[in-house]
This record gives structure tokens, C-alpha cells and sequence, in this order.
């Protein structure tokens, strides 16, 4: 199972806790990571990738394994960590504004 | 007897305030949505349970909530806005073409005859239309591709649809405003929209008979007569007789005639409220008084309502969505301040007094008039 954590904001609104389990067949990369985080719960569609373009949300990050990997290819496979489930996939918040 | 549910929108979360009608206690729930900005709640005139809420940050975007129990559970529905068609371009605040972009609603109108169909007017200026409770959205895109559409400009806040008035009389007819190009009437159901905006004279637009660009804040009617329109401009107090056609000023003794908010006495069609602001540059009471003016003539003659509001050291603002009035016999007044502030006025503004002191910014207030 594919672990993710979610901005608090955004486990409120999809009324979960501070992780989901996700199952996502291969190739397990952010997109198809998305893609089953939002049929799981669509209430979190356009909330971290646009609904048209699926560009990443300006003021969201992505990191796994103590990584910055928003700037990775959607397409790339995600960490072996993170599909073996050691590692959770994480949704981040920009730390700014109010 | 009857009870009044007032719906507030903040900075950081929903509230929802009940009171019986004596509205001197009040039960306070909240917040709902807690660190969301929440622009504006709403409730439906033919089903009172069914809420919708309008939830947004920068971070995550929109989001719309619906209750059916009035504001007890809630639950997402669709947050899916598409223009029709390609949207084309508007013009930046520099004047170069933009191109449209959708970014968050900002005020929702149910339907005064069908309890699944709810109009949101939306940034950047467009107005969506659902007819199964928010469950889908469609672009109402006459209005947006009427012809002046090019020319809409933003204003300070955004390029924001948000005031939708529908005729009570006749649901065909609705008006809308949008900041900062000017108020909009469609005669059938929004297949086809003109600007109504002949009379409003903006020191900001050279032209004094421009068609479109007038930073519109606020428009009002009162349900009997819903060709008599008063409208809380940028700047200036105006009023219409013929549903939009002809505007002239009622600003008359105002201390400032720039704010946002106006209403209409739920039982005088001729008793209007408006909040005056200081200035455009300074969007706090003058002289640190928080003072409702409340004209009995439909205009140019106001009178300031202070008892029980602050009239020292105050310099909070009242934003467009955030009075009401309540259909009690004794009609009530309510507004909400950007110091996290909500009066009510049980006596048609003759006194105030606070329901909560300390939420946060205030960004809209409705109330419902329950039996």
C-alpha cells in the first residue's frame, strides 16, 4: 500500500486522518498516485493539481524520502521506498501567508 | 415563534448564529471549515435547510460545501467551473489583454422557485448555474460573451461577479454586478445580458458615458418592487426606478458616500442601509465611528444610526456581502466587520448591539427568517 500524507487543510476537507493507504497499480509514478488519491476521494480534485492540466497546484510541494521531488518528472517512477510503502508520499503546503 | 439562523462567512472558517425572535441570546456554532477563507453562505428561500458555502484558499483552490440539515453536516459537491467555450481575454489592471482564469466563487443565489437550482458568480467574472444542488456546474456564458466582456477590468479584489439579484416577480429577469465593470440585466434567464450601468460617473473612467468599467460594490432591491434598484458604488450612493436602465445619485447628506454594503428594509421599500466608508484609500468609519446611515426616503436623506456601535477608536471595514435583513415583524439589521464583529439591530437600526465580538474578518452575513 502506498502511504500519503496530507496538509491538514486538506484531511479535513476529505475527512481522513493524518495518512491515507492507498493501492495504485504500476507503474506507480505522481501521476497515477494522484489519480487514485482523487477516485479514492474526489473531494480533493483541483485542490492539489489542476483538474484540466494536472499541473501541480503553485503553492503545494511533494516530497518523499526527505526529498523535494516536485520538480520530477509526473511520468517518473516514485521512490522504491515510497511504493514499498516505507516512505510516505507527501503533499506540502507552502509555508507562507497567514 | 419564529427564529433567525444568520450565516456568516470569515477569513478563517463559516459560523452559523440562532437566535428566537427576540434576538437578544444567541447560540454560536463554528467554525465549519476551520482555516478557510469562507466568502459567502447562503441558504435556499424554498428549502431554508439546504446551505451552500463557498470555501477557498490559495493553496488548495476552490472547494463548494452543501448542508441539507441546516448547517449541521456537510459535504462536498462539485468544484468543477469551466468557461464555456475558449474564454478569450480581459483587460489587466495595466490595460494589455488577460486571459480569463478562474480562481474562486464569491457569492451564491439559490433559486427563488426551483430548491435544486442555485446561481455562483464567480472570479475571475463569470456566473455558473446549477440545477441539482451544486452536484454540476455550467457557465451561464451569455453574460460573458455579450460583447463588453473584452473590456472588464479587475478591481483592487479581483475581477469578481458578486451580487446576483434574481426578480421575484419574474425569474427570468436577474441582475448581476461585477468589479469593476458595472451591473448586468438579463431579461431571459441569461441567454442574453446588456450592461445597465447609463447614469454611474466614475472620476476614474474619462468617459463619462462608459459603458462598462464602473467599480460596482453593491446592488439591492426590495422584493415588492424589484425595478427599484439602489446600488453602493466605489464611490457614490445611486438609484434606479426602470430595473437598471437610468441610474441618478441619492448619496445626499452621506458624511463619504464610498463603502460597500447597502440593503433594504424587509418591510419599507423606501428604507435603505448603507455603511459609508472613508475613503478608498482608507477603508475604515470616518473619524473612528462605526455609523449605519439609514434613509426613509429612498435616498438623500440619511440619518446616522449609532446607538450601541462603537463611536471611538473604531476603524474596521464592512464588506459588500456582509449586512442583511431578517423578515421579522420588527425587522431586523445585521452586518459583520472585518474586526471579526456581528451586530444585529433588532429595531430596524434605531439600536445595535454585538452577537459575537471576536471572530474572525467578516467577509459575508446572511440570515434566515425561520418559522
Amino acid at each position: 500500500m502506498i502511504r500519503v500524507c496530507l496538509p491538514m487543510h486538506l484531511r479535513s476537507l476529505a475527512q481522513v486522518g493524518t495518512e491515507v493507504q492507498l493501492e495504485v497499480p504500476p507503474p506507480v509514478t505522481q501521476i497515477t498516485l494522484l489519480d487514485a488519491l482523487e477516485a479514492a476521494y474526489p473531494m480533493l480534485c483541483g485542490t492539489i493539481r489542476d483538474r484540466q492540466t494536472k499541473k501541480r497546484r503553485a503553492f503545494l510541494r511533494f516530497f518523499a524520502c526527505q526529498e523535494d521531488i516536485s520538480f520530477e518528472s509526473p511520468d517518473a517512477p516514485l521512490p522504491d521506498a515510497v511504493i514499498a510503502g516505507d516512505e510516505p508520499f507527501l503533499v506540502v503546503g507552502a509555508i507562507a501567508g497567514g | 415563534m419564529s427564529t433567525v439562523r444568520v450565516l456568516v462567512g470569515t477569513r478563517k472558517g463559516a459560523f452559523i448564529l440562532t437566535s428566537d425572535g427576540k434576538r437578544e441570546k444567541w447560540d454560536v456554532s463554528g467554525p465549519h471549515f476551520a482555516g478557510w477563507e469562507v466568502y459567502h453562505v447562503k441558504g435556499s428561500p424554498l428549502n431554508p435547510d439546504r446551505l451552500y458555502a463557498t470555501q477557498y484558499l490559495s493553496w488548495f483552490g476552490q472547494t463548494i460545501q452543501r448542508s441539507d440539515d441546516g448547517g449541521k453536516t456537510w459535504a462536498p459537491v462539485s468544484n468543477k467551473f469551466e468557461y464555456d467555450g475558449v474564454p478569450g481575454t480581459h483587460m489587466w489592471y495595466d490595460g494589455t489583454p488577460h486571459p480569463w482564469e478562474f480562481k474562486r466563487v464569491w457569492h451564491f443565489e439559490p433559486s427563488l422557485t426551483d430548491a435544486e437550482t442555485v446561481y455562483a458568480g464567480a472570479e475571475d467574472a463569470a456566473l455558473f448555474k446549477s440545477t441539482d444542488g451544486g452536484q454540476n456546474w455550467a457557465e451561464v456564458s451569455g453574460l460573458r460573451k455579450h460583447g463588453t466582456g473584452a473590456r472588464w477590468q479587475p478591481g483592487a479584489g479581483g475581477m469578481c461577479l458578486h451580487t446576483i439579484l434574481i426578480d421575484p416577480t419574474n425569474p427570468n429577469r436577474i441582475f448581476i454586478a461585477i468589479s469593476a465593470a458595472g451591473a448586468f440585466r438579463t431579461d431571459d434567464g441569461g441567454e442574453t445580458w446588456k450592461p445597465i450601468n447609463k447614469g454611474l460617473v466614475s472620476q476614474y473612467i474619462p468617459d463619462p458615458n462608459a459603458e462598462v468599467g464602473h467599480c460596482v460594490h453593491r446592488i439591492a432591491l426590495h422584493p415588492s418592487r424589484p425595478n427599484v434598484l439602489f446600488m453602493q458604488k466605489h464611490w457614490d450612493v445611486m438609484r434606479s426606478d426602470d430595473a437598471g436602465e437610468n441610474w441618478h445619485e441619492v448619496s445626499g447628506n452621506l458624511p463619504t458616500d464610498f463603502g460597500f454594503p447597502i440593503d433594504v428594509h424587509a418591510h419599507e421599500p423606501e428604507t435603505v442601509y448603507v455603511v459609508p466608508i472613508k475613503s478608498d484609500g482608507e477603508h475604515f468609519p470616518p473619524d473612528g465611528k462605526l455609523r449605519v446611515y439609514r434613509s426613509k426616503t429612498g435616498g438623500n436623506d440619511w440619518e446616522a444610526l449609532t446607538k450601541g456601535l462603537p463611536q471611538q477608536d473604531c476603524y474596521v471595514n464592512v464588506l459588500r456581502d456582509a449586512m442583511a435583513v431578517d423578515k421579522l415583524d420588527s425587522c431586523g439589521i445585521y452586518f459583520g466587520t472585518t474586526g471579526g464583529q456581528v451586530y444585529v439591530s433588532p429595531d430596524s437600526g434605531d439600536s445595535w448591539m454585538p452577537i459575537v465580538r471576536d471572530l474572525p474578518a467578516v467577509a459575508s452575513v446572511e440570515v434566515q427568517t425561520l418559522p
